[in-house]
């Protein structure tokens, strides 16, 4: 079954594997549950089936605890009273009990430490590859720092169907970055450090073999980090919806080795014109 | 609804009645829905404040001298329609309708003050479209001229139905002034936070 | 006048007064069902355009495809445009018009008065008042799609930017400040009538669990739907002033800068939408449990397992939702460190709801279970609703909902609680009182036909989203196969949608039997189900204000086999 299946897409980025653990575990554990439940489900509903002459048994329930009387051996124990008198009740409780303890072992072991590596701090690596990510509709813009890991200015007076995200070329950090549309290339092994913004509407970028996922709003910087593990052509997807055109808002997600990136990015350099005319995108209307 | 059976005047089974009579009840729900909706609006003004870059001073923007005047104008309202509701109390229908006219009228006040602060605002091009703080104050103070509208629809409809024997004799007829009389400040109560939250701050 | 002799000194009504603009809860109860019933049905129909699209992308929809004029769907395709109004009205229609006033406005207000003893409601005009603001509000809603432009497209939750800039938009928050307005009149109309009009003997411990669900259910309207009322005013004045509240600087949508001022913050309405939505689903649930508890009792003929432990569960579960609605934010951009907050509540909410479902189950133990109709679609409610609760943790866990947030898996985990949960617990709800309503029954044979088909063809509708959703298929999306990681799971569309027609297709019995069995069903006595509980101590239908002489309640609501009686119900107004 090639790269996406009927499951889980391939897991290719460093923190993908924490999330299928996840994923896995929390699921096998909801199959037992609804199995043990069914199981128990059906055992009752066929044991105590209506049989004529047979009535129905009442259990004593808490709505007369008075005649309940406490044994001393346990009575002198705070709450025994309140805590025995409704036994009945308490016994339903038990199950709960189990898949709470679950859920708060899932919550201190796997999903606070998880969360904050993922999405909490972004790793500190000087030669970390740093990417702008500029959602639109409908469309990705990937704007690359290049070299000297500085983003250049934007401007939105020069924000330009031949220029859509604004860029600066005046602005000597800009000297060096590349913008990319509906198409982004990693290199592999290599922490990639991401803001996310967004030009018009909420968008979400979304790489299912990174398993990244995250909201591009309008108005803030989302930081991001990715750390692609196995080189291959995968798919970004915007999984927020943004307008009539929603579904078809997608990119390609190549990620090479250090070479055929340094080369690629060599070239597309190269193709910038020397003087990149800033154009007043105010003329335009 | 004389010919079916009404039971808004169903006071209820001793064992199983809260002693507050169906109206007070009611009304005091509304008033918590009511809370709800204005502390939604002052949390978004704090949030929507903090976020924001800029964000004028209240005095420096709008005229807090009528504002003044407007606070004075509600707060004696709340008075009259007391003295309205202890005349009712004792049965005194003039001294009822003196003060509930009075409190319609002050009500009237504050609206017609309010039009003026809107109508210089205007004048000035500066509409809820001009900023944040501008939407938020608009939005807010418009929302509250709207309650204090129903406020005075409810209070003269009291002070019409006080001129009808029928109503006047009704048993519940005190229960609704008691009402309206909550609503009445709870209006008052929210202009109390607008004033400094708009104004002052 | 003492309430007592309410039944004498009323005359003949009107038609108009008695079935149109009537203040009877019975007959207002029965307006809000059948009109409750065809939003569902428009809900449906809105949907199964949508199946079609997604299961045959870019094929023309057959039959109806050219009745649509050519900017919806040009030659019998659907646009881009026209999916993503269906897919809001869809859910909007589904939620507030359909499911919330079948469970509350229906049920609640059928049902509750009866079973607590009372008369009527509290505020008799005002429960009028709130119907006749529903319906407007209904009909204001769904003539949305005959504006220009269309209707509301930025999804039910309705975030801006998108909604603000998007056609159709206005009509829609104006018709939910009216229906909101119309929740909150019903919502204080059963707060006070549960306060104050219970009958003599009927504290508060004595009461159905139907009747605390559906106090539960109005406070969480009562103080949920505000917030939303305000968030829309201000999105309102967004759209129709040009205000700024929703909207940042600097944007430049399609080319164009945004006129706005600026300055304002997309992420406050999703945090004020989320504070109503959350304990907006309870409340599409905690009624349906609620009917579930009460066939559950009667059909086992023993008391309810842990009558109090459901109520507190209810209650719980009605102040945690307060506190959890973040949870649908977890990647939105707010600070991650808040996603733990909501990460620990959305936990702990999740355990009076497996305690609910624990003492359902439990209940069964002992019992000598009546497999009658009913309690078919009680029993269904249990494993179905479990599915779709337990999905909800994957969900509930922040770093599993990176990946599964917005996909298809989210719309399985809610259609599972919702469809299979709340709608099937609401159609046991008229099978179980339709003797009350009509003096008759619905008939068996159609009856479970519709159950059978109704079940498995849910289930086969709703299974397959989750599998698409752990492949990564993202929800809202016209055109799957537009993206490629959703080609291989594409035939699960397939198999979803030839479900949702079956489905559609085993409504029609339902539909027939229902309005059959009003005028030709088969007469039954005033306790066809030997139940306990009030509203089978008057006769079927009830009379104007319910009961001859006001009912004395001596005892609990479930008091079944109780040894050494010759019946095996005592019922709460037996004296012995
Ligand atoms: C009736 C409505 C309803 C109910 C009851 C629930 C219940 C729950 N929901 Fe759900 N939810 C929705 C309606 C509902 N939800 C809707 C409509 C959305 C989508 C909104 C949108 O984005 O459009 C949503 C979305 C949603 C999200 C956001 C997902 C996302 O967008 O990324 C989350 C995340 O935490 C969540 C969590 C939960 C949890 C933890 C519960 C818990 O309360 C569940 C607790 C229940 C259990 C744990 C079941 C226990 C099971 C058993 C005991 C086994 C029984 C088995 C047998 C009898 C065999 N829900
Ligand atoms: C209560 C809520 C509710 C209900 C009941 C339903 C019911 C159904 N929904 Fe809905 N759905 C939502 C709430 C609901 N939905 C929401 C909130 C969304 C998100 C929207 C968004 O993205 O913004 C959504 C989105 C949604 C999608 C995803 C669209 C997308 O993301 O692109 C799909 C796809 O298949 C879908 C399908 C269905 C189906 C097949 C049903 C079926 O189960 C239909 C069930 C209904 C019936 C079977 C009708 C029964 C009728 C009667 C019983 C009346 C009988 C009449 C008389 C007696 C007179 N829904
Ligand atoms: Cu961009 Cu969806
Ligand atoms: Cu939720």
């Amino acid at each position: 079954m090639g790269k996406y299946g009927w499951s889980l897409p391939v897991a290719a980025s460093s923190y993908a594997g924490n999330i299928d653990f996840g994923i896995w575990l929390i699921h096998a554990a909801m199959l037992g549950i609804f199995v043990l439940w069914g199981a128990f489900f059906i055992y009752l509903l066929v044991k105590y089936r209506a049989k004529p002459g047979v009535k129905a048994v009442r259990e004593d329930h808490d709505d007369t605890p008075a005649h309940i009387s406490v044994p001393d051996s346990i009575s002198k124990f705070p709450f025994a009273q309140l805590l025995y008198k409704n036994k009945g009740e308490l016994k339903s409780l038990i199950p709960d009990m189990i898949i709470m303890t679950f859920e708060i072992a899932l919550i201190v072991f796997y999903a606070i430490p998880v969360w904050s590596k993922i999405k909490m701090h972004v790793p500190e690596d000087k030669d970390a590859v740093k990417v702008e990510i500029v959602a639109e509709q409908f469309g990705w813009n990937i704007h690359y720092a290049g070299p000297d890991g500085k983003l250049g200015a934007r401007k939105i007076e020069l924000v330009h169907f031949s220029n859509p995200i604004g860029l600066d070329r005046n602005d000597p950090a800009a000297a060096d970055d590349v913008v990319m549309g509906n198409e982004m290339r990693l290199p592999v092994d290599k922490t990639v450090v991401i803001d996310l913004v967004s030009k018009d509407v909420i968008h979400n970028f979304f790489v299912p073999e990174f398993r990244i996922k995250q909201d591009a709003m309008p108005g803030m910087k989302i930081p991001m980090w990715i750390k692609p593990t196995k080189t291959g052509k995968y798919e970004i997807a915007c999984a927020q919806l943004c307008g009539f055109a929603h579904s078809l808002m997608r990119g390609d997600m190549y990620v090479q080795t250090q070479e055929e990136f340094d080369a690629w990015y060599k070239s597309r350099l190269a193709t910038i014109p020397a003087s990149a005319k800033p154009v007043n995108a105010a003329e335009e209307f | 609804m004389s010919q079916t059976y009404d039971p808004t005047e169903f006071m209820g089974n001793a064992d199983t009645h809260s002693g507050v009579t169906n109206a007070k009840l009611g009304v005091w729900l509304f008033l918590a829905s009511e809370i709800m909706l204005f502390a939604t609006l002052f949390t978004s003004y704090i949030v929507l404040r903090m976020v924001s870059t800029s964000w004028p001073w209240g005095w420096d923007a709008l005229n807090v001298p009528l504002a003044t005047l407007n606070t004075v104008i509600l707060i004696s309202s709340s008075v009259t329609i007391v003295m309205a509701y202890a005349k009712a109390y004792d049965k005194n229908k003039s001294g009822f309708q003196l003060w509930m006219a009075a409190t319609v009228l002050l009500s009237l006040g504050f609206l017609v003050v309010k039009a003026f602060e809107y109508g210089h605002e205007f004048a000035l091009g500066i509409g809820p479209h001009t900023s944040v703080f501008y939407a938020i104050y608009f939005t807010m103070t418009g929302l509250h001229g709207i309650h204090i509208l129903g406020g005075i629809a409810v209070n003269g409809g009291l002070l019409y139905m006080s001129t009808q024997k029928e109503h006047w004799e009704h048993p519940l007829f005190l229960g609704r002034v008691e009402g309206a009389g909550l609503y009445w400040h709870f209006v008052d109560i929210v202009w109390i936070f607008l004033f400094p939250a708009l104004y002052l701050l | 006048m003492s309430h007592d002799d309410h039944g004498h000194g009323h005359h003949e009504l009107t038609f108009w007064e008695k079935y149109v603009f009537s203040v009877d809860h019975k007959v207002i109860g029965l307006q809000y069902l059948i009109t409750s019933f065809i939003f569902l049905l428009v809900g449906f129909g809105l949907m199964g355009l949508m199946r079609w699209q997604l299961a045959f992308p870019g094929t023309p929809i057959p039959f109806f495809g050219h009745l649509f004029p050519a900017d919806l769907a040009p030659n019998g395709v659907m646009s881009g445009e026209f999916y993503n109004a269906l897919g809001a009205m869809h859910g909007t229609i589904m939620v507030f018009l359909g499911v919330v006033p079948l469970a509350v406005g229906a049920y609640g207000n059928y049902v509750l008065p009866l079973q607590i003893g009372a008369p009527d409601m509290a505020f008799p005009r005002m429960n009028m008042m709130s119907y006749w603001t529903y319906l407007p509000g209904g009909i204001l809603m769904l003539s949305s799609f005959l504006m220009p432009g269309g209707a509301a497209q930025s999804g039910w939750t309705s975030y801006p930017p998108l909604s603000i800039i998007n056609p159709g938009q206005t009509m829609w928050l104006l018709s939910m400040v009216i229906l909101i307005t119309s929740s909150l009149l019903g919502a204080i109309n059963f707060l006070v009538t549960t306060i104050n009009m219970r009958a003599p003997g009927m504290s508060l411990w004595r009461m159905p669990v139907f009747c605390w669900a559906q106090f539960v259910t109005s406070v969480l309207l009562l103080l949920a739907f505000p917030p939303l009322e305000a968030a829309s005013v201000l999105q309102l004045m967004d759209r129709v002033f040009h205000t700024s509240f929703y909207m940042p600087k600097d944007l430049v949508i399609l080319g164009k800068a945004y006129m706005g001022s600026g300055g304002g913050q997309p992420l406050l309405w999703q945090h004020l939408f989320w504070f109503l939505a959350h304990p907006e689903v309870y409340v599409l649930v905690l009624p349906p449990m609620g009917i579930v508890a009460e066939i559950i009792a009667n059909n086992t003929r023993k008391p309810l397992h842990g009558y109090k432990t459901l109520v507190f569960s209810m209650i719980a579960i009605g102040v945690m939702s307060f506190m959890v609605w973040a949870h649908h934010m977890f990647i939105s951009g707010m600070s991650p460190a808040l996603g733990n907050f909501f990460l620990v509540t959305t936990m702990i909410i999740s355990v009076p709801s497996v305690a609910i479902l624990t003492c359902l189950i439990f209940s069964l133990k002992g019992g000598s279970i009546r497999y009658n109709l009913p309690m078919a679609y009680a029993l269904a409610f249990l494993p179905l609703f479990g599915i779709g609760g337990l999905t909800g943790l994957p969900l509930g866990l922040t770093v599993t909902d990176i990946y599964l947030h917005d996909t298809y898996y989210v719309i399985g985990h809610f259609h599972f609680v919702v469809v299979t949960g709340s709608i099937i617990a609401l159609m046991g709800g008229t099978y179980y009182w339709f003797p009350k309503w009509y003096g008759r029954k619905m008939n068996d044979t159609l009856g479970w036909i519709h159950f059978w088909g109704t079940t498995t063809s849910m289930t086969g509708i709703f299974l397959p989203m989750l599998f698409m959703g752990l492949a990564g298929a993202s929800r809202r999306l016209y055109d799957p196969t537009a993206q490629l990681h959703n080609l291989p799971v594409q035939g699960w569309n397939v198999v979803s949608t030839i479900s949702a027609y079956c489905l559609g297709v085993f409504q029609l019995p339902f539909i027939y039997n229902f309005f059959n069995s009003m005028w030709r069903g088969e007469k039954t006595p005033e306790n066809p189900w030997q139940a306990t509980t009030l509203e089978w101590a008057c006769p079927s239908p009830p009379p104007h204000g319910n009961f001859e002489k006001t009912p004395v309640v001596y005892r609990g609501p479930y008091e079944y086999s109780v040894p050494g009686r010759k019946t095996d119900f005592w019922m709460q107004t037996d004296k012995n």
